[in-house]
């Protein structure tokens, strides 16, 4: 008998949660990789601007930056965050399909097409940026 | 309506944010700061960038990129503590920090853009 | 295939004590049994005291999901041997509170569903001489899916946000919500958007998704959320720009 029992006084049991609960499933832990990929997000806006920047400051400013980028750890870092990037969009289009339900003639678009359509346009606005970067 | 929390407005931003920066961002990263730096593609001159950036429509999608993105961070990350590291007593900080963060960004992005 | 399994339950006897605690039994494999079959078993054959919900055994009732090796699934839709060699792991549902062994208390999971009004709202009802509220077939698929919920509760216990936020209005209520905003005869989508556009309530998901992988119909709760989503942003953009075409109501 447990001595804390009282009788008709039902007692339910709570489950704690751990702190790093999301290491618990492989696919807790791919949503947490997938939610930090927004830092991925924010260093790319952060670098643009200062590219911005080193382009305003003139020729030789734009030359350092040249350079810094040429870095073996500053490489390394934007591999890196690039394969955030790339998982941030994989991640992104994949679940597009589910919250982007249309209709066409009463029917319901099937998910393949949506999700077709968005790497479609992933690809065109990626070769764009290569061919107008390329030309330049 | 009343009641109603101010989180759609969040939302769209990081939803729109989300999706231009799965859109444009792999490639321009890729571009810029790998495919340049190693030399598979020549780097564009300097002249050249400045006229780029000059055009107005230029600037006014490379803000539209970098505030989207950076509200797009800020509302994510927010979950992230909140749910990730079970933070959510400290909702007042945390809201502040990131999107005072994400306004920051917009406000200097905003002024190097203005005064390019 | 092996002619025995060791089952080990998630046992809670608040009676005898305070902590739940895991006990071990010894079943045999049938090819054609299911994890709720080998319950039975235990039930009827080696422990008389054991306690869990079930009902149909055909995937209907609802009542039968667990934890089995740590995933949520309907005891009655799982084979046995599927889960070989074990020790098979059975706990109760995550995310509720514990009453005893595998049974869960289902309050709040009650009363979250009545709160968003899973029926049919009418501003007015039709006069019953006028017939019955005709529905067309492509009316019918707008919300069909949302409609094959049998409230198993499989998605709250997969959702982490759930877990970790008890007032999460969560995956299947949000859905139900969903079933009759797409019903060509209700109207009750701004009452249940008046619920449901709340930091608890669609807001709180960060769409993790694994609601709609568990769920035993296909019901794509996760899904559910993310229209709702994009329709509660168009209604507060509209509200922001035209706040006169609000106030009529
Ligand atoms: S949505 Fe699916 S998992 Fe959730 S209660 Fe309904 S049938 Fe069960």
């Amino acid at each position: 008998m447990n001595p804390e029992y009282r009788l008709y006084h039902p007692k339910w049991h709570r489950r704690k949660v751990p702190i790093f609960w999301w290491l618990r499933k492989w696919s807790y832990m791919k949503f947490i990789l997938r939610e930090l990929t927004s830092l991925a997000v924010v260093y790319a806006a952060v670098l643009l601007l200062l590219q911005v920047v080193a382009v305003s400051r003139g020729e030789e400013a734009y030359a350092n930056f040249l350079a810094f980028l040429e870095r073996p750890r500053v490489l390394a870092a934007n591999i890196l965050i690039i394969l955030g990037l790339l998982f941030h969009a994989v991640t992104w289009f994949n679940l597009a399909p589910q919250a982007l339900v249309l209709r066409l003639l009463g029917r319901r678009i099937p998910d393949r097409v949506v999700l077709l359509a968005h790497y479609l346009g992933w690809l065109a606005v990626s070769a764009l940026i290569f061919g107008g970067l390329a030309r330049l | 309506m009343k009641g109603r929390s101010i989180e759609p407005f969040f939302w769209s931003l990081f939803s729109s944010g989300g999706m231009l920066a799965a859109l444009v961002l792999p490639a321009l990263a890729l571009a810029l700061w790998v495919a340049i730096p190693l030399g598979w593609l020549q780097a564009p001159g300097h002249q050249h960038l400045v006229a780029l950036i000059g055009h107005p429509v230029t600037r006014l999608c490379l803000f539209g990129l970098i505030a989207l993105a950076s509200f797009h961070w800020g509302h994510r990350f927010r979950f992230t503590l909140y749910d990730g590291l079970q933070l959510k007593h400290l909702f007042g900080l945390i809201a502040t920090l990131c999107y005072g963060g994400a306004t920051i960004l917009t406000a200097v992005a905003a002024y190097v853009l203005w005064t390019f | 295939m092996a002619d025995s399994v060791a089952i080990e339950v998630r046992r809670y006897r608040p009676e005898e004590k305070s902590e739940p605690y895991w006990q071990r039994y010894e079943v045999p494999v049938r090819e054609e049994w299911m994890i709720l079959d080998a319950l039975n078993y235990i039930k009827d054959n080696l422990d008389g005291s054991l306690s869990y919900r079930w009902a149909c055994r055909m995937g209907v009732c609802g009542s039968c999901g667990m934890m089995v090796g740590g995933e949520p699934i309907l005891t009655c839709a799982s084979y046995l041997a599927d889960h070989l060699p074990g020790p098979i792991r059975i706990e109760p549902l995550r995310g509720f509170p514990v009453v005893r062994d595998l049974v869960n208390n289902l309050d709040d999971f009650m009363d979250k569903l009545t709160a968003v009004k899973p029926w049919i709202v009418r501003e007015q009802e039709q006069p019953l001489s006028e017939g019955e509220y005709l529905q067309t077939p492509e009316e019918l698929d707008a919300y069909k899916q949302y409609s094959m919920c049998i409230n198993c509760m499989l998605c709250y216990a997969a959702c982490p946000i759930y877990e970790l936020e008890p007032a999460f209005i969560g995956p299947a209520a949000i859905a139900l919500a969903q079933r009759y905003n797409f019903d060509s005869r209700d109207q009750g989508a701004e009452e249940r958007m008046d619920h449901l556009s709340r930091d608890e309530g669609i807001w709180a998901c960060t769409f993790v998704g694994e609601c709609s992988v568990v769920c035993p119909k296909d019901v794509d709760p996760a899904g559910a959320i993310q229209r709702y989503k994009v329709k509660a942003m168009t209604q507060w953009y509209k509200s922001m720009l035209l706040p006169w075409g609000e106030r009529k109501r």
